[in-house]
């Protein structure tokens, strides 16, 4: 490996520790593909930073640093395994590891190595929940413990979710690699939910208050835009886009106090208009592409509502569109209902309730807690206070968050008696 | 006129046999030609559940927990890895009406004189 001398390691090895934050998951997903194994890849990449770090303050950082870890890791490691007692029985495995080694290592199998990690641990042979604590743990980084305080389990749960994780890898024999293009766009389909997944258990806790879940949105967000950039598919960029434009406005949906701020009460000033312009055009791109889904649908809501500059100039023509589309390759009663409101704002309360009372027949809805409080918003809104009343009521009742159920109660004394 | 012979293990019992009496009776059926094909199963964690539904193979963790379902039949595949083994399972006709349960097959652990254990 050519060697840069010119280039100094200081003494407190920033260089590798800015290294190890930046691209200590690419070595990683390359040693996996070369070593055949999660754990073993993990004990590599520690072994190789440690090797840059006793060797590159007197010899310089390598000219190709990445590719010098990966190469460090896979012959350290497998000098332990061939010295490993246990792996005399072995040899087989031991042997298929070396071979390996004389694989080409040009730059695009090393990105693709992390588009494989990122395959596997979303494959829809794990479950969800085991993908998303796959996928925060392997492909981002994140300590367990983190991930675990995020998700409000106790960490050896989280850490058991893991090992069984990795073992039906192992035994089931999941395969690294990106599915080809016939299965696609379904497994990315996967991987797009398992993101969004880790991405909403940071948005739907309480701002501020738990700094992991904050961590999350960031997390997931850069996940969305690794993939987007070693995929640039139309659904990426659109769910990338919804997930920029939600957290830019995530500072201004709870107030000091915990609770739930409603879209037309929202402090605008809070608002990320940086990232609202980034997500915006990020929503703008994947639905000029033709190809866009639901995400980019979801985006293009999301740009729309936080493109008005105050709650009486949001476009509701343009958002009841968009729902309708929505609803056509999505149809599921959420979005039925949300179309309906967003009927409801361009054309009258009367039109919305139309709509939302078939809705709260079928059974799907009428446990919905916010089924029931958007219908007693319009009759709140007709003037129609008892039934408004009755239907806050249903709302609080059905209600789970703490937060939710104060902010209906909220809107129930502002009707009055 | 040939048998399958299904093993059901609670989990409390999963591991109570040991492999080395279940090959020695593998070789009394080799030996009286009574042996077709019989192997040991990975943990129901490691199973994939694979259905198809109007052409499209939707996939699940775990056994298909539809008790109503009844086993109908089986194949033994031999399939390059998962994804090769759960497009081959998706083709298999069945897969449109029920669910196929698709589980590695494990190789019996006999320790140090027989290649093959866990890490």
């Amino acid at each position: 490996m050519p060697v840069d001398a010119r280039q100094p390691v200081d003494e407190g090895s920033a260089v590798i520790r800015d290294l190890y934050k930046r691209d200590g998951r690419r070595v990683y997903a390359a040693l996996v593909r070369l070593l055949g194994d999660f754990d073993r890849a993990e004990e590599a990449t520690q072994i190789a930073f440690l090797a840059a770090a006793s060797r590159w303050p007197a010899e310089g950082v390598p000219r190709k640093p990445v590719q010098w870890l990966i190469s460090a890791g896979r012959f350290r490691m497998i000098d332990q395994m061939r010295r490993d007692r246990r792996m005399t029985q072995w040899s087989d495995e031991a042997e298929r590891a070396v071979e390996r080694l004389e694989l080409q290592q040009d730059p695009e199998t090393i990105e693709d190595d992390r588009l494989r990690l990122i395959f596997t641990c979303c494959h829809p042979s794990l479950s969800e929940e085991a993908a998303v604590a796959m996928t925060l743990r392997e492909v981002c980084g994140l300590a367990t413990e983190a991930i675990a305080s995020a998700f409000l389990v106790a960490p050896p749960t989280l850490a058991q979710r893991i090992v069984r994780a990795k073992s039906k890898i192992r035994d089931a024999c999941i395969p690294y690699e990106v599915p080809d293009t016939d299965e696609l766009p379904r497994r990315l389909d996967r991987v797009l939910r398992v993101v969004y997944l880790a991405f909403t258990e940071g948005h739907s806790s309480s701002g501020g208050e738990n700094l992991v879940q904050a961590d999350l949105m960031a997390e997931a967000i850069r996940l969305g835009r690794l993939i987007l950039k070693l995929l640039p598919e139309a659904e990426v960029q659109g769910l990338l886009a919804l997930m920029i434009l939600q957290h830019a406005r995530h500072a201004a949906r709870m107030s000091p106090g915990g609770d739930l701020i409603p879209l037309d009460e929202q402090d605008r000033g809070l608002w990320d208009h940086a990232a609202i312009a980034e997500g915006a055009e990020h929503a703008r791109q994947a639905l000029l592409s033709g190809r866009s889904g639901p995400y980019t649908l979801q985006a293009a809501i999301a740009a729309s509502h936080a493109e008005a500059p105050r709650f009486e100039d949001t476009d509701w023509a343009e958002i009841a569109g968009l729902y309708a589309a929505l609803l056509r390759i999505e149809p599921s009663p959420v979005i039925a209902l949300n179309h309906a409101v967003a009927i409801a704002m361009r054309d009258g309360p009367e039109t919305g309730l139309a709509l939302i009372e078939p809705l709260l027949q079928a059974d799907r809805l009428g446990r919905y807690h916010l089924a029931h409080a958007a219908r007693a918003d319009l009759l709140r809104r007709m003037g129609r206070t008892d039934a408004a009343r009755q239907s806050y009521e249903t709302a609080r009742d059905l209600a789970t968050q703490e937060a939710e159920r104060r902010f209906i109660t909220r809107r129930l004394a502002e009707i009055g008696p | 006129m040939k048998y399958l012979c299904l093993v059901y293990l609670d989990r409390e019992n999963w591991s109570s046999c040991p492999d080395a009496v279940c090959a020695d009776y593998v070789q009394h059926l080799v030996e009286n030609g009574n042996f077709v094909a019989g192997d040991p199963l990975h943990p129901v964690e490691s199973a994939t559940t694979v259905r198809v539904r109007n052409g499209k193979t939707q996939l699940y963790d775990g056994p298909f927990a539809e008790t109503k379902e009844l086993l109908a039949g089986y194949y033994m595949l031999d399939a390059r890895d998962l994804n090769d083994a759960l497009r081959l399972a998706a083709g298999i006709p069945p897969a449109k009406y029920g669910s196929i349960e698709v589980r590695p097959v494990r190789q019996l652990d006999l320790g140090d004189t027989i290649s093959d254990s866990q890490s």
